[in-house]
């Protein structure tokens, strides 16, 4: 298939799975306050941490409100990290492949973002968010059923899937990450109720809170962690996306002749090799948040390796015809 | 009841309704349909297909506003009729025509046989921004030049078409003849069976087939792709949705590379080397080793492949000297020229304002006229001479004078009109037709075409661009 298809495809994916994260921090952070006493803004501003764009927060908004971390992460459009940016994104991406998508896919994307870009819904974002950031939720996991069961899972489909495993890795990452980093100050908290409830929230941003219970009862920052990474089954633990991506790929490369391996399976499958060969006890030995940015700088690396193995053939091809 | 009672046909070609008020032949069954709506039905439906458009991201961009600004190319339900015995003489003129102007193009970039029997002038020709010096001496494969044009027709109150226009370019609009048609089977199914409309989806096969009659003789399989100018193009929705009907790719200039004389594209397993481009881009932009150097969206050395037969394009690269404003006003002699036939379908009568004496009627008459440059299109660089302003007559009168040569001027037609609908009610609106016509192992006509309306009360200008809407069009 043409290298711009496969990029665009892939992103498409990316940016539609970035979107439904951003819902998903939201929500969480909805139900975690439900439960805590209030305290100002405390608790929207690890929602902007989380993005790293603090400073672009800062200038814009000033206050870490409700109401301002809100609008920032739903509806900025100068933020290209906010869902109407993803959903931009992702829908002009779909657009220029709309003859490779099925006509469900692309219309169901081309309403969602529709209805996104359509100031009218805009305040039930803030008068009824519960709802608001649900239905981003389930338009996304629509989106991702209609692609499993209106398209071919050929090399395209593989390209799809696997932007979407790369990018919910790196989110899930996140997820733990900032909430890791909030409460490791706080020493005097751990196993407190406060505490407890906190890291129920990490699960509940994952959907990760009832597969949690079944698997390990009791809630301890260790367990929780050791679940959103290593856990083998849950579909948005790190070590499951990178398991799926790295199938995706081989189904991509099983096409192609000759055994050499490019860039980009070089380094999903070590970074594979090495989250079947890491336990817990490892990270917490080398640090969570070493861990977890290691992670993040090594998707990156794929990321590009896919790039420039998939995509950006042309100065390849202008070095090889160079050469003649 | 949604009654054509209180309808007015005017003092103009109405093309469902006669001017005694009853439905003229062909057109009863439609006219008793909608009749017989509920009150409300009808915008109800209008409404229900317009979201439809909507849903479906069948839009256009529009340039001189934001990035992405899109909006659905208005559409009316209720279509547009041609008879039998009408189309017939349309499908004639056109293939008559066309097959003139293909003819043309091979001559003036070969022998330059009318220009040496001045039939046509031969500086007007060699002066037109549209003529490729780079084609002179090349033939394209299977001597077809124009193979995918438009033409646009327009009745007057006579009752007779004129061609307004010919396209030889890019033509745009043949998907929304498609998609309008997939609508209106929707909304009336039981007058659409019952008239007998001409099927028009054979279309994208019948691209197909001309494409793949381009491909050189040795390749069994021909590999092709639709070459669009990227997602921000006006027309990139039908560039996408032919090429989905065809099962071809989609390329942008940046998938394509010329390698060892050849043109491949970029995929993921490597280059593939391509046949058949179907270009919408226009020369200019096609290649910056050739034509425009600052052009982003071509591909360098295409042009180099193309001469050299490694590839085969449609349309061919020059071909916008045929339908160059000034030229249109010879194809009458042209098409006797060649065929030694009277044109079937006259042209609208043209004033040339090179000719001093065409020139000077002109001036004198500019708010009776509509004046043309010679090289645009989408209703840009035009003056409508009943509906404009002293001061506009002005500064055309000035452009005229600077640079006749690319000028010519008609009278007003008045442009027939079809029932529309207007918010509750159903008024008369202005259309042109735009058929559709193939070159490849024949010539083909695709029996039905673009409908465009002037959805504003009284106007004359049906282009997209300018607040044009389509109907659907019914060959019987």
């Amino acid at each position: 298939m043409l290298s711009r298809v496969a990029n665009s495809i892939y992103w498409m994916c990316r940016y539609i799975e970035r979107a439904e994260n951003v819902a998903r921090f939201i929500s969480v952070n909805l139900n975690l306050l439900l439960d805590l006493p209030s305290e100002g803004g405390k608790h929207w501003e690890p929602l902007v941490l989380i993005t790293g764009d603090q400073e672009y927060f800062e200038e814009q908004y000033r206050q870490y409100t409700k109401e301002a971390v809100i609008s920032f992460l739903t509806f900025d459009r100068r933020y290209f990290n906010s869902i109407v940016s993803c959903l931009a994104a992702a829908r002009e991406n779909a657009r220029s492949i709309r003859e490779i998508i099925s006509s469900e896919m692309w219309e169901h994307l081309n309403t969602f973002y529709l209805e996104m870009a359509d100031p009218r819904y805009h305040p039930m974002a803030l008068q009824d968010p519960h709802k608001f950031f649900r239905i981003i939720q389930m338009r996304s996991h629509l989106f991702t059923g209609l692609m499993d069961s209106t398209m071919s899972h050929g090399e395209a489909w593989n390209f799809a899937r696997m932007g979407m495993m790369l990018e919910r890795a790196d989110k899930t990452s996140r997820i733990l990450d900032v909430k890791y980093f909030m409460l490791l100050p706080q020493a005097d908290l751990v196993n407190t109720p406060i505490d407890n409830i906190q890291w129920t929230a990490v699960l509940k941003s994952a959907s990760a809170f009832e597969m949690y219970r079944k698997e390990h009862h009791l809630i301890t920052p260790r367990m929780v962690a050791s679940f959103l990474v290593f856990d083998t089954h849950f579909p948005r633990s790190i070590r499951h996306c990178v398991n799926k991506a790295q199938v995706c790929l081989e189904r991509i490369m099983n096409g192609a002749a000759g055994g050499a391996i490019n860039p980009a399976e070089k380094l999903l499958g070590r970074l594979k090799a090495d989250l079947e060969y890491t336990d817990i006890d490892d990270v917490i030995k080398q640090g969570m948040h070493e861990y977890l940015d290691n992670l993040q700088t090594r998707l990156n690396r794929i990321d590009t390796a896919v790039g420039t193995t998939f995509f950006n053939i042309k100065p390849l091809v202008s070095a090889a015809s160079g050469q003649q | 009841m949604q009654s054509f009672a209180g309808y007015d046909p005017g003092d103009f070609f109405d093309e469902l309704i006669a001017p005694d008020g009853t439905p003229r032949p062909g057109a009863q069954l439609l006219i008793d349909k909608i009749a017989s709506l509920p009150p409300g039905d009808l915008a109800m439906r209008q409404r229900a297909a317009e979201a439809l458009l909507l849903k479906m991201g069948i839009t256009f961009n529009v340039y001189g506003r934001d990035e992405g600004t899109e909006k659905i190319f208005p559409f009316d339900l209720i279509p547009r009729i041609v008879p039998a015995a009408d189309w017939a003489q349309i499908e004639a003129g056109l293939k008559q025509r066309i097959f003139a102007l293909n003819e043309f193009l091979q001559d003036i970039y070969n022998d330059k046989k009318i220009l040496k029997d001045k039939v046509v002038p031969e500086d007007l020709v060699l002066s037109s921004r549209t003529y490729r010096k780079e084609c002179e001496g090349f033939t394209p494969p299977r001597r077809i030049w124009c193979h995918v044009t438009g033409t646009d027709l327009v009745r007057d109150r006579d009752g007779r078409f004129y061609v307004l226009e010919d396209n030889l370019r890019c033509p745009s609009g043949v998907s929304y003849v498609l998609e309008n048609r997939q609508v209106l089977k929707r909304t009336f199914p039981q007058v659409f069976e019952a008239s007998k409309v001409r099927p028009v989806d054979d279309y994208p096969n019948k691209l197909l087939e001309m494409l793949e009659y381009l491909a050189p003789d040795h390749v069994a399989k021909p590999t092709i792709g639709v070459l669009t100018p990227g997602i921000y193009n006006s027309a990139y929705f039908e560039h996408s949705f032919l090429s989905q009907q065809m099962g071809v790719e989609l390329v942008e200039g940046q998938d394509l590379v010329v390698a060892d004389g050849c043109v491949h594209m970029l995929t993921t397993k490597g280059l593939k080397r391509v046949d058949v481009l179907y270009r919408r881009i226009d020369d200019d932009f096609i290649d910056p080793e050739v034509f425009r150097p600052d052009s982003l969206l071509g591909v360098p050395g295409l042009i180099g492949a193309y001469k050299t037969g490694r590839i085969a394009m449609a349309n061919a690269p020059g071909t916008g000297i045929a339908d160059d404003k000034v030229i249109y006003a010879y194809v009458p002699k042209i098409i006797a020229y060649y065929t030694g036939e009277e044109p079937i379908l006259p042209n609208v009568p043209t004033y040339i304002c090179r000719d001093d004496a065409d020139r000077a009627c002109v001036l004198a008459h500019l708010d009776q006229l509509v004046v043309k440059a010679a090289n645009e299109s989408g209703g840009y660089g035009m003056l409508v001479g009943p509906h404009s302003t002293q001061a506009e007559r002005d500064a055309f009168a000035g452009k005229i004078k600077a640079e006749p040569r690319n000028y010519m001027a008609q009278p007003t037609i008045s442009l027939s009109r079809v029932p529309t609908i207007v918010g509750d009610r159903i008024e008369g609106r202005h259309v042109d037709l735009r058929p559709y016509v193939l070159f490849g192992r024949e010539i083909y006509v695709l029996p039905g075409g673009l409908t465009r309306v002037a959805l504003t009360r009284g106007s004359l200008v049906v282009n997209s661009s300018q607040g044009g809407g389509s109907k659907d069009t019914w060959v019987l």
